[in-house]
């Protein structure tokens, strides 16, 4: 079986967002990169199907050299090898044309739920579509038994179990797998695994950037007695105004 | 113009409250609204989307909708919007809205927005709407550049006044294959008669200082007292105190209530990205110095088995 994987290079969690050139472009100074952490989900099951079924599994990136280091990461962690095409990710539709184009010939493929830079959760979908084939997201749980696929999915409020037939596009979340480290022995052989750098099909974008914005900044914290709850209770009556 | 269609999605036969946000959203597009349902859904509640602005109302009534795949809900969808001649589609931010908003835009060519929190400039003849980006932390503002566009929005993207007028119901009954069908739902498991996290208007939520799953009776007191919906941290869902979809986060649930409670939360900037539309936020913290006061709009500095019981006394005794 081959599995794709396709995963984004994102600001660590816990980074703080800024722009520079007029509000147009991220600001990358001083932010820690790393796999997007639905990425990092969907590529541990795939190590974990590797391991106990013989799988094969090829990481996807869309974007440019600077991405490399994130790449190498997910060959650490145990993909085989990896693709990444050569070309700044502006629109979902864009990447995902450009994911559909790789991903021809795999039984399946995995991604995050959601990017968390961008935050479309449409990737999946777009693919899905862009291919024929069934997509599903947020999946939980995924098992493989021959050519069927079972899973479960969270829906507002709960989860649904599903069944589909190989192949399929998922976008996971957790508690699908529990993230995974790599260790030295792979840190070493991600230094000479494959990866092929392709460059972009053309594909019109219809989704243009005008500006980025920062939320305004938050006012003082009132602090209110633990012996007076009572004044909460009518400050949020009277003046926020959401009792 | 033709009538903005919107995708009004429903649960055990009642229209969601964020498909009721979809609908007045696109009212205030001024072309006029037209709703399409699927599934089994109550009469009356088809006919009251006619309160939020839609003038008609497409209803896929084949049983067969009445699970949530969403190629069988994307091929309904996209031939209402041919049929009704629609450049707009209009839905909630779902699990099952975001990929058929995804779908029909590649289907019919149409520039796609997603969480999108307000309505859209339509400025010197561009057509521009405000996403949510960086889990909350940012926003960008985009052009959609097709005449055919998919806006998929946040909860709290429109005000919710009703308008008043009356809306007629047509069935609606386009063909369906099996290729529609594309997977089998084997079985739903529902929170049934609780306020859903992502559409409640009051959240009270919990952390590792609440100490274990057994102190949770005095959470949800409070939360029954306010109609409030309850959430939690991520460590909480890992240890299985709390179920996995009361986690609240830059990995969890994003919530957009207008009063967000959080008891014995740290507010490490992962949570925080979950609950930074909040309108206004209470924090109860035994530690002065917990970071989730800088994110608070009013703050406790105490201790929540103290504390818990009396604000849920003192609102008994507001009402
Ligand atoms: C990639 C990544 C993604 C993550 N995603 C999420 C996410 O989506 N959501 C999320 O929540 N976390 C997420 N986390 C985890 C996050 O970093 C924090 O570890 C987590 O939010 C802490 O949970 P907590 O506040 O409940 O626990 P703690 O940090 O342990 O805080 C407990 C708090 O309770 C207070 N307290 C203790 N006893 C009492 C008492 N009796 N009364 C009142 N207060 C008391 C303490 O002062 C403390 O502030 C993520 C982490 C990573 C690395
Ligand atoms: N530039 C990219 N390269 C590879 N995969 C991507 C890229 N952008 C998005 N994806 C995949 O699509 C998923 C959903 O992304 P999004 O629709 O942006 O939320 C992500 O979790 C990734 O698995």
């Amino acid at each position: 079986m081959k599995i794709l994987v396709c995963i984004t290079n994102v600001p660590d969690t816990t980074s703080k967002i800024h722009f520079t050139d007029n509000n147009t472009r991220f600001d990358t100074t001083g932010v820690q990169f790393i796999i997007g952490p639905y990425d990092d989900y969907a590529l541990a099951r795939a190590i974990e199907l590797k391991e106990t079924s013989g799988a094969t599994v090829t990481v996807l990136n869309v974007g440019l050299a600077d991405t490399e280091p994130t790449i190498r990461k997910a060959l650490a962690i145990g993909a085989d090898d990896a693709i990444r095409v050569n070309a700044e990710p502006t629109d979902s539709f864009y990447v995902a044309s450009q994911i559909a184009e790789q991903a021809k010939g795999f039984d399946l493929v995995l991604m995050g739920r959601e990017s968390i830079d961008f935050n479309g959760g449409v990737v999946h979908a777009m693919v899905g579509e862009l291919l024929g084939l069934p997509s599903f997201s947020p999946v939980m749980k995924l098992e493989i038994e021959g050519t069927k696929v079972k899973m479960s999915r969270e829906i507002e409020g709960g989860k649904e179990t599903l069944e589909a037939s190989l192949p399929l596009i998922a976008g996971c979340q957790e508690p699908i797998a529990e993230w995974k480290i790599p260790n030295m022995r792979g840190i070493m052989s991600a230094r000479t695994k494959p990866l092929k750098v392709v460059e972009p099909v053309a594909v019109n974008g219809s989704v243009k950037l005008q500006k980025f914005e920062l939320p305004a900044p938050k006012g003082a914290v009132r602090m209110i007695s633990a012996d007076n709850v009572a004044e909460l209770v009518t400050l949020l009556k009277s003046e926020a105004k959401v009792l | 113009m033709a009538a903005t269609l919107v995708f009004v999605e429903s649960a055990e036969g009642k229209i969601r409250s964020t498909s009721l946000e979809a609908v007045a959203y696109a009212h205030a597009l001024g072309n006029g609204v037209t709703a399409v349902a699927l599934g089994t859904v109550d009469q009356p509640e088809l006919e009251s989307l006619a309160k939020y602005g839609a003038q008609k109302v497409l209803h896929a009534s084949d049983a067969r909708l009445d699970q949530g795949i969403v190629q069988a809900y994307s091929s309904v969808i996209l031939k209402a919007m041919q049929d009704e001649n629609a450049d707009v589609l209009v839905l909630a931010n779902s699990s099952l809205g975001t990929p058929i908003a995804a779908k029909v835009a590649v289907k019919s060519g149409a520039s796609l927005a997603s969480n999108v929190v307000e309505l859209p400039s339509t400025a010197n003849g561009t057509f521009t709407v405000k996403r949510s980006i960086y889990t909350g932390k940012a926003f960008s503002v985009v052009e959609l550049t097709s005449v055919k566009k998919v806006i998929a929005i946040k909860k709290n993207a429109a005000e919710l006044k009703e308008v008043g007028g009356s809306a007629q119901v047509v069935p609606f009954t386009p063909a369906l294959t099996d290729a529609d069908f594309n997977a089998t739902i084997t079985s739903t498991e529902k929170a049934t008669g609780e306020v859903l996290l992502p559409e409640a208007n009051i959240v009270v939520s919990g952390g590792r200082g609440m100490k274990g799953p057994e102190h949770w009776g005095i959470l949800e007191e409070l939360a029954k007292t306010l109609h409030a919906a309850t959430g939690c941290s991520k460590p909480v869902s890992d240890m299985g105190w709390r179920p996995h979809h009361e986690h609240v986060g830059q990995t969890g649930v994003k919530v957009a209530p207008q009063l967000y409670i959080a008891i014995g939360i740290s507010g490490a900037i992962q949570h925080l990205a979950g609950v930074n539309s909040s309108k206004c936020i209470v924090v109860i913290n035994k530690d002065a110095d917990a970071p989730f006061f800088k994110a608070a709009d009013y703050g406790i500095v105490g201790d929540a088995f103290d504390v818990l019981p009396k604000l849920t006394a003192a609102i008994k005794a507001a009402k």
